[in-house]
């Protein structure tokens, strides 16, 4: 391990309040803002060289990231996220710090509702 | 009731006499009360021009209250908001910090304001800084241009700065400020103007009644490169491994621009905070002083209406009794 790191990784998630849009009901949409700091045993952030695992004492790195799944293990448990792209900074006293403009826990996204809206996006933009 | 019908019957008299109410008026322009003169002496004192001070200040004195409130209710909604966008960009400091003494040749002043007015100073004091930076940072081979958000502080700049106007951007508050608004702003910037250095001007909301103006400075990656190698702060960014993309300096340039974005999207945040802020405390201290003056209002109005009262009864009475004999 690099440095005299305690055996966890502190992670801490930047994201920007995104639009709650009140008009539309039907969009479950993000209200997630607020940093939250908690120590956890290892993230996965989806890089754009691919999924990166980052464990206690990873060397110190700047990692672009594409808008993907972050999973957030700790001991037994799994929170996945959805993130929109950003950025993660891992400093070399295991503190990671990932910023991202939208991060919304997967639980809260309705799959149907994704579909629906994507096909109507991409209608849009066609 | 009986001081009305007395004042009734002092009032007839009044029209067979023909007053001369225009010298009058001329003669005393800021006295409160206007005294009419007869040929023969007889005076009635009118307290019209009081009575429509008083209902002009009183309106005025509504009018600002209700605008406090309302900057108040705003305030609340986007307090909350700013408060959460503040830990966007502490990540970033906390990697490459704050060097507000970068000697930059190509300076770039972003300068937030109000679009609105009515609220305080603080547009005033971004604009002063602004200035400050402006002639701190001249010099030979260095030049600082502006960029302005906000009509406030166009119609400030534009007065002495016109040539070093770079980009005007004003209606940033018609819709509900996001993300999503700020870093298209934040892409035209960077599209269209040369930058070494971005310091950023705008007033930041520490509380209620206190509102800071603070410069935060978002370097270019050249830059950053070149303050890691003399050592400081930056020297360890170097240690950093940096991941994916073709080169190294790819990266570092999507980050300053997401760094910028980011510390727009909060001192936008902030910036109209302190403004709602500053415009509650300038309605409330106007309401307070139009109270202030509607009661002084008051006093000189009921004094001149009861000396008017008197002086008729007394020439009523007088009258009476003469003719007593």
């Amino acid at each position: 391990m690099k440095g005299s790191g305690p055996p966890v990784a502190t992670v801490l998630v930047a994201s920007t309040v995104a639009l709650t849009s009140s008009s539309s009901a039907e969009v479950q949409h993000v209200s997630f803002s607020t940093t939250s700091s908690n120590q956890v045993d290892m993230v996965i952030v989806p890089a754009t060289t691919g999924q990166m695992g980052v464990l206690p004492g990873h060397v110190a790195t700047i990692a672009e990231f594409k808008p993907g799944v972050l999973s957030v293990h700790e001991g037994s448990e799994t929170t996945k996220y959805f993130v929109s792209s950003g950025f993660v900074f891992i400093h070399a006293n295991s503190f990671a710090d990932i910023i991202t403009v939208k991060a919304v826990p997967l639980d809260r996204i309705n799959a149907n509702l994704v579909q629906k809206r994507l096909v109507d996006f991409t209608l849009k933009l066609s | 009731m009986a001081l009305a019908a007395l004042r009734r019957e002092g009032r007839r008299f009044a029209p067979m006499i023909s007053p001369r109410p225009i010298t009058a008026l001329r003669s005393s322009p800021l006295a409160p009360s206007l005294e009419d003169e007869g040929p023969i002496g007889v005076r009635y004192i009118s307290t019209q021009v009081v009575r429509n001070r008083m209902k002009s200040v009183k309106n005025i004195q509504k009018i600002t209250k209700a605008m406090k409130m309302v900057a108040a209710s705003k305030l609340r909604a986007i307090q909350t908001k700013a408060e959460n966008s503040r830990g966007l960009w502490q990540p970033f400091t906390a990697l490459l910090g704050d060097l507000p003494s970068a000697d930059v040749k190509k300076n770039v002043v972003v300068t937030i304001s109000s679009d609105k007015g009515l609220c305080g100073g603080i547009n005033s004091t971004s604009v002063k800084i602004s200035k400050g930076l402006h002639k701190l940072n001249s010099g030979p081979e260095k030049e600082t241009k502006y960029v302005i958000l906000g009509e406030k502080a166009k119609a400030q700049l534009i007065r002495d700065s016109k040539k070093d106007i770079e980009l005007i951007i004003t209606e940033l508050q018609k819709n509900p400020l996001n993300y999503t608004q700020v870093s298209v702003l934040a892409d035209e910037i960077l599209k269209n103007v040369e930058y070494d250095a971005l310091r950023i001007v705008f007033n930041k909301f520490y509380s209620v009644v206190s509102f800071v103006p603070t410069v935060s400075t978002v370097l270019s990656p050249e830059i950053v490169e070149r303050e890691a190698e003399s050592g400081g702060k930056l020297g360890d960014l170097d240690s950093y491994e940096v991941e994916g993309g073709e080169t190294k300096g790819e990266i570092l340039q999507n980050l300053a621009e997401f760094q910028f974005s980011c510390v727009m999207f909060n001192a936008v945040l902030e910036n109209a905070c302190s403004e709602q802020g500053a415009r509650m405390s300038a309605m409330d201290s106007s309401s307070r002083n139009a109270g202030d003056m509607l009661d002084r209002l008051t006093l000189t109005y009921n004094r001149t209406r009861q000396a008017s009262i008197t002086t008729e009864l007394i020439e009523i009475i007088s009258g009476a009794s003469a003719l007593e004999g």
